[in-house]
């Protein structure tokens, strides 16, 4: 089968590889008939998470046709279209019984802090991921879930990640009515997390980025005021303070995560010297524009622990500042309904479709932000 | 560019989901029930057969139910990342050794696909052909400073370290 082959930083191929198989009574075969390239799959291919592999397959937003099921397999079937949450899930352990699907206890050996994910490095299991033909899904009986009738797949795919991910952000936030939300970052997720600020009731939203082509995108999509921080302000946290009164925010999203940009010492540190949990540009700013006694909701991306607080261990489990991987089958119930019933509409972020056989091409437009990339989708030789 | 927003409770869906408890999304024992969870170390009746070599955290005593296999530890790749397993994810020698071995690791790859007969394109790897597309400037720039770079480093190191001693001696006896 074709898949996405990682080679070293900033060096991908699609390649022939070998079929993948069932391993436990409870996995699936999927025949992959979407897959995202995510913001998060940058900070693999740009060689900052440990324990990524030469030959390994990224991919942790996909769906697929069930093809081949183990013999404790009953909650799909052979022929079923399904959505993949991107973690993977036990559903019987002790934290996903609390619906922490993003910190299941059973599902990764290499590293006890965050869980399974598909794609995503040893570090998160070892799992090779769904930017290929075919990919193994463990416990099918939890995480697979078929894609309601009428729903287009170029919507079902980006509830995998995008969706949940930026609608935890927001519910993480514990918005009030009224309330004002910075978010930083308007890539997918961020834009994703200022619409979802509307559905809790927001009275302002606030989205700051650096690209404008960014910035349009998300002030037409999500309705929201965006700014630009290297031409709208001098410093974001003073421009925060000043725009509410000089209270601060009362919730601050921090959609970024390692790879932040706007601040020379963050970026040599953390970005290319990789000295600590990559640029934690986007939490300092969280932080220190929200107002005293606000939420800062963290689901950016942060590295292991070189320096002297584990910020990425926080995010991974899901400890009280707020921040998690998002737990994606406790919130796709209401999703799926939002979806349907018109009030979020996730294809509208696609706006490249990349073939597998191009994948390098894919990651090096998406990563280099070419042609006001927002979100590439990989297409698969059989469309469906 | 303006920023003029719409009255956002005339947007779709506004509200809908506001929590009037303001409820925090986690933790979720006393939602869920689970507060004295009696079956907390409930472990799945089936287990992944371990037929690869497999890393384990030091931080768990047993391997996950089921697990990824990507790519089994190989090389002196291998080696360096058994190393770093001796240590917790808390301990600098847990990831440091790891962003080395990937590194290491890098360098295998190139060579495996050269043992196999396959050399890589890198140009294509590196996804340089949209580059060019779509950022011709920056990418000629790079390209540029690669190059110069590289030529800086190779008449480094291969200059001729006679003729520098010679010229050295030289000013010293015109002195």
């Amino acid at each position: 089968m074709l898949a996405m082959d990682y080679r070293g930083p900033k060096r991908v191929r699609a390649t022939q590889k070998p079929m993948p198989e069932i391993k436990h009574p409870q996995d699936a075969i999927v025949r992959v008939t979407r897959s995202c390239i995510c913001g998060s799959d940058l900070h693999l291919y740009n060689g900052n998470v440990p324990d990524t592999r030469v030959g390994s397959t990224f991919g942790h937003e996909f769906c697929g046709i069930v093809e081949e099921v183990g013999p404790e397999v009953t909650k799909v079937k052979v022929g079923d279209h399904v959505i993949v949450p991107f973690n993977v899930a036990c559903g019987e352990c002790h934290f996903c019984k609390q619906g922490m699907f993003g910190n299941c206890h059973e599902s990764n050996t290499q590293s006890s802090a965050v869980g399974g994910i598909f794609g995503y490095s040893h570090t998160a299991g070892g799992y090779n991921g769904g930017q290929a033909e075919y990919a193994r899904v463990p416990y099918a009986n939890v995480g697979p879930t078929v894609i309601p009738e009428g729903m287009d797949p170029d919507d079902a795919v980006l509830l995998t990640d995008v969706v949940p991910t930026g609608y935890q952000a927001a519910e993480m936030a514990g918005i009030q009515p009224g309330d004002t939300v910075v978010v930083f970052g308007a890539g997918p997720v961020g834009i994703m997390a200022a619409r979802c600020c509307w559905l809790f009731g927001a009275g302002r939203v606030i989205i700051i980025d650096k690209e404008d082509y960014r910035l349009e995108f998300a002030r037409n999509y999500a309705n929201c005021e965006a700014y630009n921080f290297e031409k709208d302000m001098d410093d974001p946290v003073v421009f925060v303070k000043k725009t509410t009164d000089f209270m601060g925010a009362d919730c601050v999203i921090d959609a970024v995560g390692a790879e932040a940009a706007g601040n020379a010492m963050q970026t040599i540190t953390g970005r290319k010297l990789l000295l600590q949990a990559g640029s934690t540009t986007a939490l300092h700013w969280a932080i220190n524009s929200v107002k005293k006694g606000g939420v800062v909701s963290i689901v950016g991306v942060y590295g292991p622990t070189d320096n002297l607080v584990p910020i990425g261990n926080v995010l991974n489990k899901g400890l009280t500042i707020r921040a998690n991987q998002a737990s994606v089958k406790r919130l796709l119930p209401r999703l799926i309904d939002h979806v349907q019933n018109g009030i979020i509409k996730p294809k509208e972020l696609i706006t490249h479709r990349i073939p597998l056989e191009e994948v390098a091409d894919g990651y090096r437009m998406f990563a280099a932000k070419l042609d006001n990339c927002i979100k590439p989708l990989i297409v698969f030789p059989t469309k469906i | 560019m303006e920023n003029t927003v719409k009255d956002p409770q005339k947007l779709p869906g506004w509200g809908i989901d506001a929590n009037p408890e303001n409820d925090p999304t986690y933790p979720m024992r006393e939602r869920m029930n689970v507060s004295q969870d009696p079956d907390s170390k409930h472990r799945p009746d089936a287990l992944q057969p371990v037929d690869i070599e497999l890393l384990k955290t030091i931080e768990r005593p047993n391997v996950s139910a089921v697990f990824g296999e990507a790519a089994p530890p190989t090389g002196l790749s291998g080696m360096i990342r058994r190393f770093a397993f001796n240590y917790s994810e808390s301990h600098y020698g847990h990831w440091l050794p790891l962003l080395l071995a990937d590194r290491v690791n890098v360098v295998e790859g190139v060579l495996e696909d050269l043992a196999h007969g396959h050399v890589p394109n890198i140009f294509a790897e590196k996804g340089y052909k949209v580059e060019w597309e779509h950022n011709r400037t920056a990418f000629v720039t790079k390209m540029a400073t690669i190059a110069l770079v590289t030529t800086g480093a190779i008449l480094l190191l291969t200059r001729d370290k006679d003729k520098d001693y010679k010229r050295k001696k030289n000013s010293y006896k015109l002195r």
